[in-house]
């Protein structure tokens, strides 16, 4: 077997290039070959600390969850009540249904065990016994990997009664949805898991007051989870000085679209989105400019090609320009791309997705799709774009769930940023037309 | 109508969960493993083992894209059709796939080998275009590519 070139954890890692939960490990997705780099490490250090120590070292490490609103993991940890009278869940977030997001795919393929020690030891620091994956089904595969790692951590008693020895039980189960966007939400998920259909329910009250069943439940991401071993291993210190400051640790960007290496790369956040795009993913096939660039999944504002110099691809970074980090899904656009037919098969997706409860998404995803169908067709008007930004408008903020938002953003963003752009598409069709 | 071991398995997943309305995704898993597709017939059963309404179940069933609520073909080609896709030339591959089967997207070809669906993004936007065909993901795709997994599995279903 070759050396591996980073360490589990991202021991003595090369702290510029640290691979924290990507580590380049042959085989670790099979439990001798974790442990034998010392996995599940993290866990027996944890059990011997107080739970409320998990919590805080988690918190001083300003990690700050990966599913998309970047929210401090360790305060939402706080938030679960304290007492056990009720009992409380986890439900982590393995959904990853955002169009140009494939990165908790990653871990869960080539470092499960790392998702499940984490898993553990925020269940350990929450009082947790019971925890829920709920993994999209179409990730069969994925499925199917993970459920024998958590088979292998069970029997080597990582999992179960007395957990490594310690007076603590807790049980792991993964839970397959079905084919549905909106489950990722993570009241949708938790409806899901009750085998109900998935519609997201009003808050307040939030999961940690009343979540699965009823009972106080968190919600946590599979990437911002596989980063809590290599904190609780090397401390909240060393993690909180990876990468930008208000957002430490790495990212996973998964970069797709017009590059010439699409693909996941672990990188310390704050890494310039202009490395990421022509370094790491090898720039654009024929030299060919950029047009358009969104940076964290479908439904995050969309950049101008020419202003992508000196972005930083962290959370405060982006939002200074007007975009979020989203999942880290970059999508690429190159100079020929129409943006009508990007814009309306996003604009599909959600129309597809909505599910339905709310008014103004259920019927302004539908207006959006039928007006940029039209205009995808060559029957569109200069008008249409302002009628689309009205309709845009009334989505956004009046909606039960946050879809609504991410329905609206493309449209609103891409019409504000790229109106020229968008104009010359209605013209020129019409001009083939004639 | 579930095997014993399905049976089994029921009662297995009902224990992961406080109440038993938790294993419905579950075990419509089962079922549509067992059965191919969902019928009528089978959400009344499955209504009955998880103590549930016929209509809770219907409603599940037609909110989830996943269930088969008619047979489908031996092969199920899921092609993904959205941005990261569609940037690389899914509407190419889709439409040669459908002059090769000759059928049209939603369709399932005569001797029931194939249905041709379009989905949403699988994440797999990294190795566009992509297709899921049954449990399996098909990356990368080229023309080539799929000329020879349609030959494939026309000798496998042989
Ligand atoms: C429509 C919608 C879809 C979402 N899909 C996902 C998803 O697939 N995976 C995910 O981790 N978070 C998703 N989220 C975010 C979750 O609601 C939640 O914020 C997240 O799982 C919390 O985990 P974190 O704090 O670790 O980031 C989605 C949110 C919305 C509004
Ligand atoms: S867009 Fe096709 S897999 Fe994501």
């Amino acid at each position: 077997m070759s050396e591996p070139t980073t360490k589990l954890y991202a021991q003595n890692g090369d702290p510029a290039f640290p691979k924290i939960v990507l580590p380049e490990i042959a085989n670790l997705a099979q439990i001798e070959v974790y442990e034998s780099h010392g996995g599940y490490g993290a866990l027996k250090k944890a059990l011997a600390m107080a739970p409320e120590a998990v919590t805080d070292e988690v918190k001083r490490s300003n990690l700050r969850g990966r599913g998309g609103a970047a929210f401090p993991t360790g305060l939402k940890w706080t938030f679960m009540p304290k007492g056990n009278e009720k009992p409380r869940y986890l439900a982590v977030n393995a959904d990853e249904s955002e169009p140009g997001s494939f990165k908790d795919r990653q871990i869960l393929e080539f470092n499960p065990h790392q998702l499940v020690e984490g898993i553990l030891i925020a269940s350990y620091a929450m009082g947790i016994k019971t925890a829920y994956v709920y993994i999209r089904g179409e990730y069969y595969k994925w499925y199917k990997i993970l459920e024998k790692a958590v088979a292998d951590a069970y029997s080597r008693g990582y999992i179960g009664q007395n957990i490594g020895g310690s007076n603590y039980s807790v049980n792991l189960y993964v839970h397959r949805g079905a084919g549905a966007y909106i489950c990722g939400e993570e009241s949708g998920l938790m409806e899901s898991i009750e085998g109900k259909r998935g519609y997201p329910r009003v808050k307040p009250p939030f999961p940690a007051q009343n979540g699965l069943w009823g009972n106080p439940t968190t919600i946590n991401n599979v990437e911002t989870l596989a980063n809590v071993p290599a904190i609780i291993w090397n401390g909240a210190e060393w993690f909180s000085k990876i990468g930008a400051e208000k957002h430490p640790g790495t990212l996973l960007f998964g970069v797709s679209g017009h590059v010439n290496k699409p693909g996941v790369y672990e990188l310390a956040s704050g890494t310039l989105l202009t490395d990421i795009i022509f370094n790491y993913a090898g720039g654009v096939p024929g030299g060919k400019k950029i047009k358009m660039v969104i940076p964290g999944g479908s439904s995050m504002p969309p950049l101008r090609g020419e202003q992508l110099e000196g972005i930083r691809m962290d959370a405060d970074s982006l939002r200074a320009v007007g975009s979020a980090i989203g999942t880290g899904g970059v999508i690429v656009m190159d100079e020929d791309t129409n943006l009508t037919r990007v814009l309306a098969r996003i604009a599909n997706f959600y129309w597809h997705e909505s599910c339905g409860q709310c008014t103004p998404c259920r019927e302004g995803t539908g207006w959006m799709r039928k007006v940029l169908n039209r205009m995808n067709d060559g029957a569109g008007k200069p008008e249409d774009l302002d009628l689309l930004l009205r309709v845009a408008g009334n989505i956004e903020g009046n909606t039960i769930c946050a879809l609504g938002d991410a329905a609206a953003w493309p449209v609103k963003f891409t019409i504000q940023r790229f109106r020229k752009e968008l104009e010359e598409e209605i013209l020129k069709r019409e001009k083939s037309a004639a | 109508m579930f095997t014993e071991e399905n049976l089994r398995k029921v009662e297995e997943i009902k224990n992961r969960y406080p109440k038993p309305m938790a294993a419905l995704l579950p075990v419509l898993w089962l079922a549509q493993e067992q059965f191919g597709w969902i019928s009528e017939e089978v959400m009344h059963y499955i209504a009955g083992l998880l103590n549930v309404s016929y209509n809770h179940v219907l409603g599940v069933v037609t909110f989830y894209t996943m269930y088969n609520r008619k047979p489908v073909g031996k092969y199920h080609i899921q092609f993904c059709a959205n941005v990261s896709c569609m940037l690389r030339g899914a509407d190419n591959l889709i439409e040669h796939l459908e002059h090769r089967l000759g059928v049209k997207v939603g369709e399932t070809t005569s001797d029931k080998m194939f249905t041709l669906s379009e989905v949403e993004c699988l994440g797999s936007c990294g190795t566009a275009p992509m297709m899921q065909v049954n449990n399996d993901y098909y990356e990368d795709l080229t023309k080539e590519k799929l000329d020879n997994l349609i030959e494939e599995f026309r000798k496998q279903a042989h």
